[in-house]
């Protein structure tokens, strides 16, 4: 186990805080990620066309497999891409 | 613990020749025995006890073995190192010891003080007196990825900065490890020692580059240096470290071939370490309060030492009130590299001349006064001053001279160009620099007639940075 001494001022946690939530989803665009577990897609095509009927910008996206992490050119594209990202964890 | 106490090792030949009286006194005194190497030996003992794991050593704070030491209520009230049998004889009361042996023979140094043990033990017994904030990695954690992930990085790999590391580092200093050297900018975070040692152990730095460092860190932490501007201009500076004095050769900085280039580690780590500094004790990073346009490469590590030997010109720390044999470091906020290619003039006066032209180009030809400037002259082309019998102050005088250039070619939309100065600069004349603006090193390898203008801070000056010189303290 490493043990590293901080070089900074120590005004940040150790731990990387998760990015704030947006308040708004006006002006972002919303990746939506299926993962390829069963009828996952039939529930985020919904979602997507919900927030698309808000006037929200959508793209999707899809995972060969829910066996595997994401493709990294995938993983890429997305950040490149969208603002925030849902995915469908399970069916 | 009462009676004597003995730390010994077989790698040690005084141990081995008092292995009898070892044994001697372990019968009639009931000598305890700690070995540190072999738990075989003292063989002439049999209750010895195995301290390889050095606890014990550390906490009798042994630096030498053979060590007697006399216990009485737990407390020591004598010690004695090597063989003296003398002092054995006397902390023992048994008089007549190791008959045939000599009176006295040194012995060997303790293992538990041996580099990178006594590290260990230290931290062990947390004596190391660090405070930083210990950062635990997890178990599949790739430490080189961690630093990244955590922002300490300048984009390039970093030494992990273990304890080990960090202690290892500060044996390059004298100084206390809280000694705070100012506010780094823009968090106005203290720079303690031991912070800095931090960054030195992560930028690749041996612990005789430290004092350089240090020096540096307190350079650029001189008000007068204003480095939170420095960081956050648009345009393009950093701190460029200069050298001088004997630290250069002790710590194999490179003054010749390539000294602006890569490939020596003093330069390397010594400006990077100070870049480091201000990245994560002073939280200045790029597109944050860094706020530079293109930057320059010098802002991973831009540290050179000048070219004393050989040279007809007073070193730059000297001309700037450091006493000659004396260390010290100039900072200077500058940008990259502007080469000044002249392989015919033969006579000064042509030379200075072909100087000038280049640095009235620094920024732009339409600006003047424009920023200082470090003018980095090679051997080839000292050479031509030393034979006329040029000093360096001859050479500002006739640079200063040669750069007051006509306000007309100055005037915006003059030479077609729309940037320059009002119209009434018309008619009089300007100067490239302010008084003091211009700096002149010597540096390179001995072939090539190549000398280069390290370009400033458009706010030279009192209004912006002025270099800064500090000597080097152990």
């Amino acid at each position: 186990m490493t043990v590293l001494l901080d070089p900074t001022s120590e005004r940040s946690p150790t731990i990387r805080p998760r990015l704030p939530r947006p308040d708004s989803l006006d002006g972002l665009t919303v990746g939506i990620l299926d993962i390829a577990k069963a009828r996952g897609d039939v529930f985020l095509y919904r979602l997507g066309e919900r927030l698309s009927g808000r006037g929200i910008a959508v793209k999707h996206y899809a995972k060969p497999t829910n066996t595997r992490v994401a493709p990294l050119p995938l993983r890429q594209q997305i950040a490149a891409e969208v603002n925030l990202v849902i995915e469908g964890l399970s069916d | 613990m009462d009676g004597l106490v003995a730390v010994v090792k077989r790698d040690c030949p005084t141990c081995v020749m008092a292995a009898l009286v070892l044994g001697e006194l372990a019968r009639r005194r009931g000598l305890t025995v700690y070995t540190q190497d072999d738990p075989s030996f003292p063989e002439t003992v049999p209750g010895r006890i195995d301290d390889t794991v050095l606890d014990v050593s550390h906490r009798l704070k042994i630096e030498i073995v053979p060590t007697l030491i006399r216990l009485e209520k737990g407390r020591e009230v004598g010690r004695t190192f090597g063989w003296d049998r003398g002092e054995w004889e006397r902390l023992s009361g048994i008089a007549g010891l190791g008959e045939g042996l000599p009176e006295t023979r040194p012995g060997c140094g303790a293992k538990n003080v041996e580099p990178g043990v006594l590290e260990r033990l230290k931290i062990r017994f947390n004596e190391t007196g660090l405070k930083s904030r210990r950062i635990t990695l997890g178990e599949e954690e790739d430490e080189h990825d961690a630093m990244f992930a955590r922002g300490w990085s300048d984009g390039l790999p970093l030494v992990p900065p273990i304890e080990e590391r960090v202690l290892r580092m500060l044996d390059g200093t004298s100084r206390d490890p809280q000694e705070v050297l100012g506010l780094v900018p823009p968090d106005l975070a203290p720079a303690t020692v031991e912070k800095i040692v931090i960054n030195a152990v992560m930028a690749g730095c041996k612990p005789e580059y430290l004092p350089v460092v240090l020096a540096a860190v307190e350079a650029v932490l001189e008000d007068e240096f204003a480095m939170h501007g420095v960081l956050a201009t648009t345009m393009f500076v950093g701190p460029v470290v200069v050298v001088n004095g004997p630290i250069r050769q002790r710590i194999g900085m490179n003054a010749k071939g390539n000294a602006l280039g890569q490939g020596n580690r003093a330069n390397a780590g010594i400006g990077r370490a100070l870049q480091l500094v201000i990245r994560n004790i002073g939280g200045g990073r790029p597109q944050e309060v860094d706020r530079a346009t293109l930057g320059n490469p010098g802002k991973y590590t831009y540290c050179f030492a000048e070219d004393e030997e050989g040279s007809s010109w007073e070193p730059l720390a000297v001309e700037r009130g450091v006493a000659p044999g004396r260390s010290a470091v100039t900072v200077f906020a500058g940008f990259g590299l502007q080469g000044v290619v002249d392989q015919k003039s033969r006579d000064p006066d042509s030379l200075s001349r072909s100087f000038a032209e280049s640095l009235k180009a620094i920024h732009s030809v339409k600006l003047a006064p424009a920023c200082d400037a470090m003018l980095v002259v090679c051997p080839e082309h000292h050479r031509t001053f030393k034979e006329a019998g040029w000093s360096k102050a001859r050479l500002y005088e006739e640079l200063y001279r040669l750069c007051e250039i006509p306000g007309d070619e100055l005037v915006a939309g003059a030479k077609g160009i729309a940037e320059g100065g009002p119209a009434s600069l018309a008619g009089k004349t300007v100067n490239k620099f302010r008084p003091g603006g211009l700096l002149i090193v010597r540096a390179g390898g001995e072939a090539g007639m190549f000398s280069g203008i390290i370009g400033g801070w458009s706010a030279g000056g009192a209004r912006g940075s002025v270099p800064v010189t500090k000597e080097v303290r152990n």
